[in-house]
């Protein structure tokens, strides 16, 4: 008895020795291969003359000492520059509310017909969710880029290519949050007669509505930082705002959108996480 | 039975009011949602798409992604120099193409086009012979003071086919989307477009430029040298890594560079992620300071944008990796450090408690019984925030931090390679993939989940 007991302790005790010897070549070979990464990062980047890292790292402070130092120097006339750029905040934020308005209203259909328990043709679902992949798997800048080029400068290719990209990105969620909710409702409706919209309305919709404000909101959130980065290549607002400063080189103007951006983002973030909250119940998304 | 109808009744008339007071709302929300987008369609002009899109800028642009051309210039003053180009002013063919014939200014050089019909190039007209649907040839040429006119019909333009337009300075003549012929007072182009990507593999000015791809494969195992000074298999690969249109080094350079701003920048903010998130998890660190500013660090990272991060780290370190790095490192330690202390907090403190009973001390307490539990979501979020880096480095790219987006943008605004752009939009997105499926099968492997 004894002696198979210690059988048994040294075949487990090898056992152990064997796995921790596995990982740690794992480790080792894992951080090789970190630290060659970086190396050849570092070498590679140098080779390319594109910045060098020692020059870079001494400079490394000088833009936003710049920028401080500009707002300073501008003293109370800063907050005046605030007061300039927020119209340019709220036309960039409001691109992205409309396009993720429009963008969740469009997913909202379409996910209905990406979910295979609702609708039973096969051929509807895999082209509905096709359609959705294609429309997520181009990011809103290269959408924008070819619109801006096609229609010329403005907002609305900008909001074209958000509100394409939500509706995919929102599309495939919401078919995802359609096909895992509970059926027995939509089933009682379909025994006491109700048709196919009925069913949708009454018996999946209020299951799922909170879900989808949820993911939403989210969205909106993402999409107010891409519009800022749609203004860059023409599409208004206080992105092109940045962009011109920055080509100009007007430290308190940087620096007073810069500000802006960061209280409007962390404000979104903190407004929609509290959202989300009240939304779910604090499910984790 | 009369007491119980007046309940019923009650509830009824309760349930009513409820509803009523709902449907209240919904109608007020529902009013305030359609005035507003209302209001929007109007404020960003939505009917004007309609206006502002050009069909045919769209399928030029379509066009130029899977099409080539090559242009016949003849300029009026020197009837008898005609030259051929490949794309705009690319390059000069030496030797003319098999669809072009030269010849003396009174025969007239030929241009093949397809379904048998040819364009013929004299000294003062252009003819356009044997379209389908044309009885005569149409002939171009020009008025006295230079203007360009399409002989016999200067006074009944009413019976020229509807793809010809004739302006006062230019007549544009397309009688298809292959084919196109611009006449102007100085010169005549000759646009002739057929599929597919010319000199993707070799340009024109390689010793290899009409060999085929598969023959030049062939070519890297024949032992005839091409180049005596050099095998064939390098020339081959040379040729291909130094093309001049496609620029196949400069690109893959550029996505190894966008690869590796990710890869790094995503690794920093784990390394750095990670210990930070201890430090402001409740039940790590003690002290409360410690904690509030920690979590505030992670707001101000995650507050500021990776593309303003990425425009502050430009000026100091130009357009390349470092940019792209540590921005996306910078958001991202916020990120990170702000998930994973909450991961932390949430961590089930029955493992730790069970290791302090073995009498080991608080940093043992915490890598056994803590980081085990925490990993396998630490694992799997640096993997999705890797994936998701990789779509950022080629935005923040674009904005100026380099990199394959830089490219890109450069490519798409020059307006006039768009095979180029396609094809490197091709590579992004099978790039973005290839990292997706690499990302999802490594997190299976690593914490045996998707």
């Amino acid at each position: 008895m004894t002696t198979t007991t210690e059988n048994s302790v040294d075949v487990y005790l090898e056992r152990l020795h064997a796995q921790a010897k596995t990982r740690a070549l794992y480790t080792v070979i894992f951080i090789g291969a970190i630290v060659f990464v970086i190396t050849s990062g570092v070498i590679f980047s140098e080779e390319q003359n594109a910045g060098s890292l020692s020059r870079g790292l001494d400079q490394f402070w000088d833009f936003p000492t710049d920028l401080f130092s500009g707002a300073w120097a501008a003293g109370w006339d800063w907050f005046g520059l605030v007061g300039i750029y927020t119209p340019e905040l709220f036309r960039t934020i409001n691109l992205a509310l409309f396009s993720t308005a429009l963008g969740f209203i469009c997913a909202v259909f379409l996910s209905l017909f990406a979910s295979t328990n609702l609708i039973s043709n096969g051929w509807v679902v895999s082209l509905t969710r096709r359609t959705l992949d294609v429309l997520r798997s181009f990011p809103e800048l290269v959408i924008a880029i070819a619109l801006l080029f096609l229609m010329g400068k403005g907002e609305l290719p900008a909001l074209i290519a958000i509100w394409l990209h939500t509706v995919g990105a929102l599309g495939k969620l919401f078919s995802e949050a359609v096909e895992n909710c509970d059926m027995k409702p939509v089933e009682g409706l379909q025994s006491a007669g109700a048709g196919w919209w009925q069913r949708v309305r009454f018996g999946v919709l209020p299951q799922v509505l909170p879900l989808f404000f949820s993911y939403g909101i989210l969205r909106l959130e993402i999409n107010v930082r891409a519009s800022t980065i749609l203004g860059f290549v023409g599409a208004g607002g206080i992105g092109e705002a940045l962009k011109t400063n920055i080509s100009w080189s007007y430290e308190p103007d940087i620096m007073a959108i810069m500000a802006l951006l960061v209280i409007t983002i962390t404000t979104l973030d903190y407004l929609s996480t509290y959202v989300r909250n009240k939304l779910i119940g604090g499910i984790q998304l | 039975m009369s007491s119980s109808i007046s309940t019923i009744t009650d509830k009824t008339v309760e349930c009513n009011l409820d509803a009523s007071r709902y449907r209240r709302i919904l109608v007020t929300v529902v009013a305030v949602v359609v005035g507003y987008l209302a209001f929007s369609v109007w404020m960003f002009d939505l009917p004007s798409v309609a206006r502002k899109w050009s069909p045919e800028r769209a399928t030029m642009f379509m066009l130029d992604t899977y099409a080539h051309k090559d242009v016949v210039l003849m300029e009026w003053d020197r009837a008898g120099d005609i030259d051929v180009y490949f794309e705009a002013k690319i390059y000069e063919y030496e030797r003319d193409p098999v669809w072009f014939s030269r010849s003396n200014a009174d025969i007239g050089s030929r241009v093949e086009i397809e379904n048998g019909s040819y364009f013929v190039l004299k000294g003062n007209t252009v003819e356009l012979h044997g379209w389908p649907g044309l009885e005569a040839p149409l002939i171009f040429g020009r008025y006295a003071d230079g203007r360009p006119r399409i002989l016999g019909y200067e006074n009944r333009r009413d019976a020229l086919p509807d793809w010809i337009r004739w302006t006062e300075n230019k007549i544009e003549v397309r009688p298809d989307l292959y084919t196109r012929l611009q006449v102007f007072g100085r010169k005549a182009e000759i646009h002739r477009y057929s599929l597919g990507w010319k000199y993707f593999w070799f340009d024109f000015s390689s010793p290899l430029a009409d060999v085929s791809f598969f023959d030049a494969i062939g070519l890297m195992f024949s032992s005839d040298r091409v180049d005596p000074n050099q095998s064939n298999a390098s020339l081959v690969l040379n040729e291909i890594w130094y093309n001049e249109i496609w620029f196949h080094m400069e690109i893959m350079v550029a996505m190894l560079e966008t690869l590796l701003m990710a890869l790094l920048g995503t690794f920093f903010a784990a390394l750095f992620g990670l210990p930070l998130a201890f430090l402001a998890a409740q039940n790590i660190t003690p002290f409360e300071a410690v904690r509030f500013s920690l979590r505030r660090l992670f707001d101000l990272l995650r507050g500021i944008d990776m593309l303003i991060w990425s425009l502050i780290f430009l000026r100091a370190f130009g357009p390349g990796l470092f940019t792209g790095a540590f921005a996306i490192a910078f958001t991202d330690t916020g990120t990170l450090g702000k998930l994973m202390s909450e991961a932390i907090e949430n961590a089930d403190s029955k493992q730790q408690e069970g290791i302090r009973s073995t009498g080991a001390q608080k940093s043992l307490q915490h890598r056994f019984g803590i980081l085990p539990q925490i990993m396998p979501i630490f694992i799997s979020q640096t993997l999705y925030y890797f994936e998701s880096n990789v779509r950022g480095a080629v935005i923040i790219g674009a904005m100026g931090a380099g990199g394959i987006g830089l490219q890109f943008l450069g490519a798409m605004q020059t307006g006039s390679d768009f095979e180029n752009v396609a094809y490197m939009a091709i590579l992004v997105l099978l790039m973005v993939i290839f990292i997706d499926k690499m990302s999802a099968r490594l997190r299976r492997v690593l914490i045996g989940l998707v």
